[in-house]
């Protein structure tokens, strides 16, 4: 089928954000009735590439792409979605998009129901018309009947299993008369094993009608399973287009994941470290996109402990379930002390301090000073930075101490700003995470949890805050926790990785294991072997 | 020049403008045979009577609970404490300072209360908040009829039972804070020292409140509640703890009040009396989760001046008596226009 002209082609396309290249020169081609498997890291520019296909306003709004998408050996250019739509692209987005109200029926037809006339129409035209049911109806279970799966036309969407709604959503796409390309954006990471089952044979039957598809996935075996043709993105550049026929998960993974695999960020061997700081037991965290079920860990003293993983497996809930920030429970020990959960005040009277991944969210006070954001947590947790008067009746803040504080590690942290009073919402985003590491070095902590330290901030930025990190711990011999999408960075700076898969714990590994162990585990495939240090 | 540009833009327009507009009046006032000396001992007078008031709203505004509407709370709290102390037949300093201390205990139960309350509705303070208002006032306008009040002073003649819509303090401790250090210039102007420093006492103590560590938890609390939940404060604690301080300075502002005014004013009196405070503290370029002292007191200042003014000046040049309407117009045109100005904080 090879010698096929391709429908639909990708040539050099180019995308940057604000000069941040998210994108870089990609091409490949899909043909009639194929299926293409798109797989990557977090932030490898799937969504982007699919954001350009599409004419997504996003795109235009930043100042367009370079390249050229074709249809059928034509370059197109969609300047909205709905041009998209019109060229016969369907998308099935990772959320759902339905109405919970409305019937399997209604949600399928949406804007596009079979209509009536009547005599209103003649006068107000064709916003008066009257819906045809009947054929509404036909014209879903014809959509439904392509996809080859079972599913009530009467139902609401809301009494729906989540298996069901997917299933609604791209027979919504198929619908359309015209519809020659669908996407499908991890269509399976809500389903169980056996819808998901359904949901790849409704493909194939989708793509022996000569639709074809672009699955992005991050369930590597279903890909392998359902597509003809992988294509792995990774920073941005197409690092591998190859057949699927003969191609392993492992190989993928470790495309994925790839980078340059010589070991060069790799600093010294493994350490050898005493006791252990932090004890994790059965721990679970209701955050919501980020539940952690069952996790058991031990965090050896002054060891800097990696927590990685696929976006929403929940990596970031174990730091803020620790902290207590999300209901959580289990066991927490730290130096054999048992910590209270659900209380941030126990975690940070403990000891442990927390930088979050949601910087202007709960990181900082944007309206306040810099010296309010670094000195606050250490006012209220150690009474620090407060001068006393009239025999220690009064205490009030001491401004001199807070400024000398700020301006303390403004000079330690290399930290871009005009002074201690300048608003925290007026930097930048890696300037406020350094404010955000501030605020937990003036705690003074035994233990510190890092959660995405660096996402959204520019590279030179995060290898500063990453050395900053280290130098803290081997400076004073801070633990630190580490919880991070970026495995790289995860790899370059910790002495143990652990990777989360659905909220437990798929295994540990040093840093310097090979990356296709990174990647299996983080598909999912449970490594038996632990590594210990 | 590039300074006194940044002073301006600090300082606000709608400030400039209407310190302005103020300045206008006074330098009008004398053409229309409005005395410029009894002008200012009104304003001061007035200045005194409200600022109190103004500032018992700071700390649930910093806590981010929102504009207190529900200030009649408080004033309740300030009522109750000036009439027990009347009934005790309290007067002088011993009445005024013995209606505070009466007050206390009642402004600390219902702010608990009306905190608890708050919590409870987060995001919505400030609509609860009004209605929480309305309905103390009118529940206390029964209570004012059944409490068994017995001062002949305050009770109805006739009856011999039930407050007076409005009690003289003629006796007890009427004009005491205006009266203390007086300062007596020419025929028309007296200058409300004792008010003046009292309202100063006040300010200076709310200010160290909030450079405690309290103070500065409160604030972060409304700055960013999760900043401070992660900070290991309480922000539930913290907000009932702002209401609870906003519901005790009512009840002192309104007895700051009534001195100077000379009445203790019950029933519905109280109802509208949290509308002309949010609009001092607005015009004084506070926003909805930020308010400083200096807001307060040119907030203040420039409110009731211009209330003082107008209409006493337009009067002056219609030769009509509609003082009253015209106060009314202007101040709920202040309102409106310092409630259009709310501006709030980055989230």
């Amino acid at each position: 089928m090879s010698n096929e002209s391709p429908l639909w082609g990708f040539e050099g396309i180019t995308k940057d954000f604000y000069g941040t290249a998210v994108l870089k020169d990609v091409s490949f081609t899909l043909g009639r009735g194929r299926i293409l498997g798109l797989v990557g890291e977090n932030g490898a520019g799937k969504t982007t590439l699919m954001s350009v296909l599409f004419g997504m306003p996003v795109i235009s709004e930043t100042g367009g792409f370079s390249g050229t998408v074709k249809l059928d050996g034509q370059a197109v250019s969609f300047r909205t979605p709905f041009d998209a739509l019109d060229a016969g692209i369907g998308m099935v987005h990772q959320e759902f998009s339905l109405i919970p109200g409305f019937t399997t029926t209604e949600n399928i037809v949406l804007n596009r129901e079979s209509v009536k006339p009547n005599p209103a129409v003649e006068v107000f035209g064709e916003r008066m018309s009257v819906l045809d049911r009947p054929k509404m109806r036909a014209r879903a279970e014809s959509a439904i009947g392509r996809l080859g799966v079972k599913l009530d036309p009467d139902m609401l969407v809301s009494e729906m299993p989540v298996g069901h709604k997917q299933f609604t959503e791209i027979a919504r796409e198929i619908n359309r008369d015209n519809v020659r390309l669908l996407v499908l954006d991890e269509p399976t990471a809500v389903l169980t094993e056996s819808e998901a089952e359904v949901l790849l044979a409704a493909l194939r039957n989708l793509a022996a009608q000569g639709i074809s598809i672009i699955f992005i996935s991050h369930r590597l075996h279903e890909v392998l399973s359902v597509c003809d043709r992988i294509v792995t993105l990774r920073d941005g550049r197409v690092v591998k287009d190859t057949d699927a026929a003969g191609v392993t998960v492992a190989d993928v993974a470790s495309w994925m994941v790839g980078r340059d695999v010589d070991d060069a960020g790799r600093k010294g061997a493994a350490r050898d470290l005493p006791g252990a700081a932090l004890e994790v037991e059965n721990l679970w965290v209701d955050m919501p996109g980020e539940t952690v079920r069952n996790v058991s860990f031990s965090v050896r003293e002054g060891e800097i402990f990696g927590i990685g993983g696929l976006a929403g497996q929940g990596k970031l809930g174990i730091p803020n379930g620790i902290m207590g920030l999300y209901p959580a429970g289990g066991t927490v020990r730290l130096h054999g002390q048992a910590v209270t959960l659900d209380a941030p005040r126990a975690a940070l009277d403990a000891g442990m301090a927390f930088v979050s991944e949601d910087r202007r969210g709960v990181g900082l006070l944007l309206d306040e000073s810099l010296d309010w954001n670094i000195a606050f947590t250490a006012m209220q947790i150690k009474g620090e930075y407060l001068k006393t008067y009239l025999g220690g009746l009064v205490r009030l803040r001491d401004e001199k101490a807070m400024k000398a504080l700020t301006e303390e590690y403004v000079k330690l942290l290399d930290i871009k700003c005009t002074g201690p009073k300048q608003k925290a919402k007026e930097l930048s985003g890696g300037n406020q995470q350094k404010i955000c590491l501030a605020k937990a070095f003036a705690l003074r902590p035994s233990v510190l949890f890092v959660s995405e330290p660096t996402r959204g901030i520019d590279v030179g930025a995060k290898a500063l805050v990453l050395d900053n990190l280290r130098h803290y711990n081997r400076d004073f011999g801070t633990t630190i926790v580490m919880a991070s999408s970026e495995l790289e960075e995860l790899r370059s700076i910790c002495d143990r990785v652990a990777i989360v898969d659905e909220g437990r714990i798929a295994g540990i590994l040093p840093p310097g294991a090979p990356l296709s162990e990174f990647g299996l585990l983080m598909a999912g495939q449970k490594v038996s072997e632990e590594v210990q240090p | 020049m590039n300074r006194l540009k940044q002073a301006v833009t600090d300082f606000g327009w709608p400030r400039i403008i209407i310190f302005l507009f103020v300045v206008a009046l006074f330098i009008g006032a004398p053409f229309v045979k409005v005395r410029v000396d009894s002008s200012f001992t009104d304003v001061f007078n007035r200045f005194g009577q409200n600022a109190v008031l103004v500032l018992a709203l700071v700390p649930m505004v910093q806590a981010g609970c929102g504009l207190n509407f529900g200030l009649p709370v408080g004033i309740i709290a300030g009522l109750l404490g000036s009439t027990l102390a009347m009934e005790f037949g309290l007067v002088g300093w011993a009445g005024f300072l013995g209606a505070i201390g009466l007050s206390l205990p009642f402004a600390v139960a219902f702010g608990f209360a009306y905190g608890l309350l708050l919590n409870k509705v987060k995001g919505e303070e400030m609509t609860i908040a009004m209605y929480v208002g309305f309905s103390i006032v009118t529940f206390f306008a029964i209570l004012w009829l059944l409490l068994p009040y017995s001062s002949p002073n305050m009770v109805w003649g006739y009856a011999g039972k039930g407050l007076r819509t409005t009690i003289t303090l003629e006796g007890y401790w009427g004009l005491i804070l205006n009266d203390f250090l007086a300062l007596r210039i020419g025929e028309n102007f007296r200058f409300p020292t004792g008010m003046i420093l009292f309202v100063i006492l006040l300010t200076v103590l709310v200010g160290f409140f909030f450079r405690s560590k309290t103070g500065t938890a409160m604030t972060a609390v409304g700055s960013n509640p999760d900043f401070a939940r992660a900070g290991g404060v309480s922000a539930d604690r913290m907000r009932l703890t702002s209401v609870i301080l906003s519901t005790v300075i009512g009840a002192v502002g309104i007895l700051v009040y009534q001195q100077s005014f000379g009445f203790i004013q019950i029933y519905n009196a109280p109802l509208f009396m949290a509308f002309p405070a949010v609009a001092a503290l607005l015009i004084g370029g506070a926003s909805v989760n930020k308010a400083s002292m200096l807001n307060v007191i040119v907030g203040t200042f420039l409110f009731q001046s211009i209330l003082t003014m107008t209409p006493s000046v337009i009067n002056s040049i219609l030769q009509t008596d509609m003082s009253e309407v015209i106060r009314i117009l202007i101040s709920n045109g202040m309102i409106l226009y310092a409630l259009t100005r709310k501006t709030k904080v980055t989230k």
